[in-house]
């Protein structure tokens, strides 16, 4: 972005700024050139084999498919289960979102805006959450899971993908809800709405910016899970989810051969994330580095 | 309105509570407690058994494989997708052809970059492993096969079967992965810093490389230092690139064996509990060693603009 200040400061150097400019910006070209190619060509290559026989996958990997076959795709979407697979993880995300973007912000609004005694104490604990690496609580909670009878279920999967998406989302919000202006709530309390209408119906619609962010960051991250329901969701084989389904596609014995099929079902896996990215790079891009930089 | 005020809080607390309680503390507590014991995992009786299984940690090899692989990726993922991600960043907002009025300027087309390049950052980690090792696979593989057509018939490595390859590989997957957020956010920050700042520099006759190094990296400091963090906690995990691409228990030799799926294999696989916990533990001291160094490395003056 060019700046409007810049007087004899850049009219000085001129010359020779210019032709170093000049060669810098071939060379940066250049170089951004390739690593957008290094990104790209292997989500292409995955497309490409895709639409290949299995022999061409063989013989050829990086030539341009002979003809186009079509039938990998039906093959992975019915008989590999990917369309199963990819309801299943449409249930679990839409129920565990939805709960930690309500659990979360109602947690968060309470420890932002309200003085009590162990404020302090509960903010912590829920925040200390994020420090903690997930994998050492695996095991006991697989026990906790088991006892409770919610392993392989998806309520079960569903409560737990919020307990986990809590610290973060209360530590956003509650950072979020401190910036608000506290007029417009007392106005409505002076008008005689109770704390929790306040909340939903003016201080909710209010940090709708904050919400979209951590609302993209927790989708994503649910979305893309896989170490959790690796542990607890190993029963059912209909029950797998959509990341789950797929790797388990591509171990399992019966299905070994059938690359094109296997290609198939990875690209129909990638392709709604990367469309929904395309259409909204921008909330995506703020959304993800938001969670890096609070 | 004070005793409404109370039952709001309540109201509001007891649910989100209530579940972060049971999942996420009470494992938590509970995974200390079992890495004192000998259980297995799979009948419900058990016993104290104090500090044998830190005991057998201490002279287990793997476990010590293990602890030198995340220690490695901890040094080479941070520092490699760091780097790669600032000097991106730094070619999109300063490599751009002179404009008129302005000592720098980004390159054209730097927000295309920047959406492809973040591309890999909303894939699941699990399609993502996935793809590279077809992309990896000796005989039919992308990556062999272009070799071969570029004359290198003869370099046909088993990239993952091959003990000394492995883990780089590993690594180049995660780096590839990661190096697209870092360049998002780094260029963020950047594009916040004074364009006076360049333009006095410059005229001062530094060239590019000195005003990285003077300006932009110094004024960046604190979002490098978040982004070590978060690339050091990856680092620390890693469990889904190891157990999708590599075979075997850890790889060939348990070449790319690290903490977190050594512990999965032993509490899943092989039975044992708790001794799994007690590796559990383990990768929390680490995490905590890793993010003290981290904290005392990082201070320094505040630079306010």
């Amino acid at each position: 972005m060019p700046s409007q200040r810049g007087g004899p400061a850049v009219d000085s150097p001129g010359g020779r700024l210019g032709s170093e400019g000049r060669v810098l910006n071939v060379f940066s070209h250049g170089v951004l050139l390739l690593w957008g190619l290094m990104v790209t060509l292997p989500l292409l290559w995955a497309v490409m084999s895709a639409f290949k026989t299995d022999k061409e996958i063989f013989t050829s990997p990086w030539a341009l498919p002979t003809s186009l076959h079509f039938d990998a795709w039906g093959r992975a979407w019915s008989q590999a289960h990917m369309s199963q697979y990819f309801l299943n993880s449409v249930i679990v995300v839409a129920g565990s979102l939805f709960g930690t973007m309500l659990l979360g912000s109602m947690a968060a609004y309470v420890l932002a805006r309200f003085d009590f005694p162990g404020n302090r104490f509960v903010y912590f604990l829920f925040v200390g959450g994020m420090s903690f690496p997930i994998i050492l609580a695996l095991v006991p909670l697989f026990f906790v899971m088991k006892n409770m009878q919610l392993l392989n279920t998806y309520p079960g999967l569903i409560l737990v993908y919020i307990a986990y998406s809590l610290p973060f989302t209360i530590f956003f919000l509650s950072g979020f809800f401190k910036t608000l202006p506290s007029s417009v709530a007392e106005a409505a309390m002076i008008d005689g709405a109770s704390h929790t209408r306040t909340f939903f119906q003016v201080m909710l619609p209010m940090a709708k910016p904050g919400l979209i962010s951590v609302g993209i960051f927790n989708f994503l991250g649910q979305w893309n899970q896989y170490l959790l329901p690796t542990v607890l969701n190993v029963g059912d084989e209909d029950k797998k989810l959509l990341p789950q389904g797929l790797v388990a596609l591509a171990v399992s014995q019966g299905y070994k051969g059938d690359w094109s099929g296997l290609f198939a079902g990875l690209v129909i896996a990638m392709l709604p994330v990367l469309a929904a990215y395309i259409v909204f790079q921008r909330q995506v891009q703020a959304g993800l580095t938001a969670g890096a930089l609070k | 309105m004070q005793h409404g005020k109370y039952r709001f809080i309540a109201g509001f607390l007891a649910l989100p509570l209530a579940i972060y309680g049971v999942f996420v503390i009470s494992p938590f507590v509970q995974a200390i407690y079992y890495s004192f014991t000998d259980w297995t995992g799979l009948s419900p009786d058990f016993e104290m058994v104090g500090f044998q299984n830190y005991q057998r940690l201490w002279d287990d090899e793997v476990f010590w494989k293990s602890v030198g692989h995340n220690v490695l990726l901890l040094l080479v993922l941070p520092l490699v997708t760091l780097g790669l991600g600032l000097f991106f960043a730094f070619m999109l907002n300063v490599g751009g052809r002179r404009r008129k009025n302005a000592a720098i300027a980004g390159v054209r087309g730097s927000s295309v970059y920047k959406v492809v390049y973040f591309f890999p950052q909303v894939l699941s980690i699990a399609i993502v492993a996935l793809l590279f090792q077809f992309a990896y696979n000796p005989n039919s593989g992308a990556l062999n096969s272009f070799l071969q057509a570029i004359g290198l018939d003869s370099v046909q490595p088993d990239w993952l079967g091959d003990p000394q390859l492995a883990l780089w590989c590993v690594m180049a997957v995660m780096i590839w992965c990661n190096v697209g957020f870092y360049v998002v956010l780094f260029s963020a920050g950047m594009s916040s810093i004074p364009k006076d700042f360049y333009e006095a520099a410059l005229l001062d006759g530094a060239n590019r490389v000195q005003t990285f190094f003077r300006i932009t990296l110094p004024l960046l400091w604190d979002t490098v230092q978040t982004g070590w963090v978060y690339m050091g906690i990856m680092a620390l995990d890693a469990f889904a690139v190891i157990q999708i691409m590599t075979v075997g228990p850890g790889g060939p030799d348990y070449s790319t064996e690290v903490l977190a799926y050594y512990l999965y294999t032993k509490a899943f696989r092989d039975g044992q509990a708790g001794y799994a916990t007690t590796l559990g533990v383990a990768l929390l001291i680490v995490t905590m060693i890793f993010a003290g160094i981290v904290m005392k490395l990082g201070r320094r003056e505040r630079l306010e603009y």
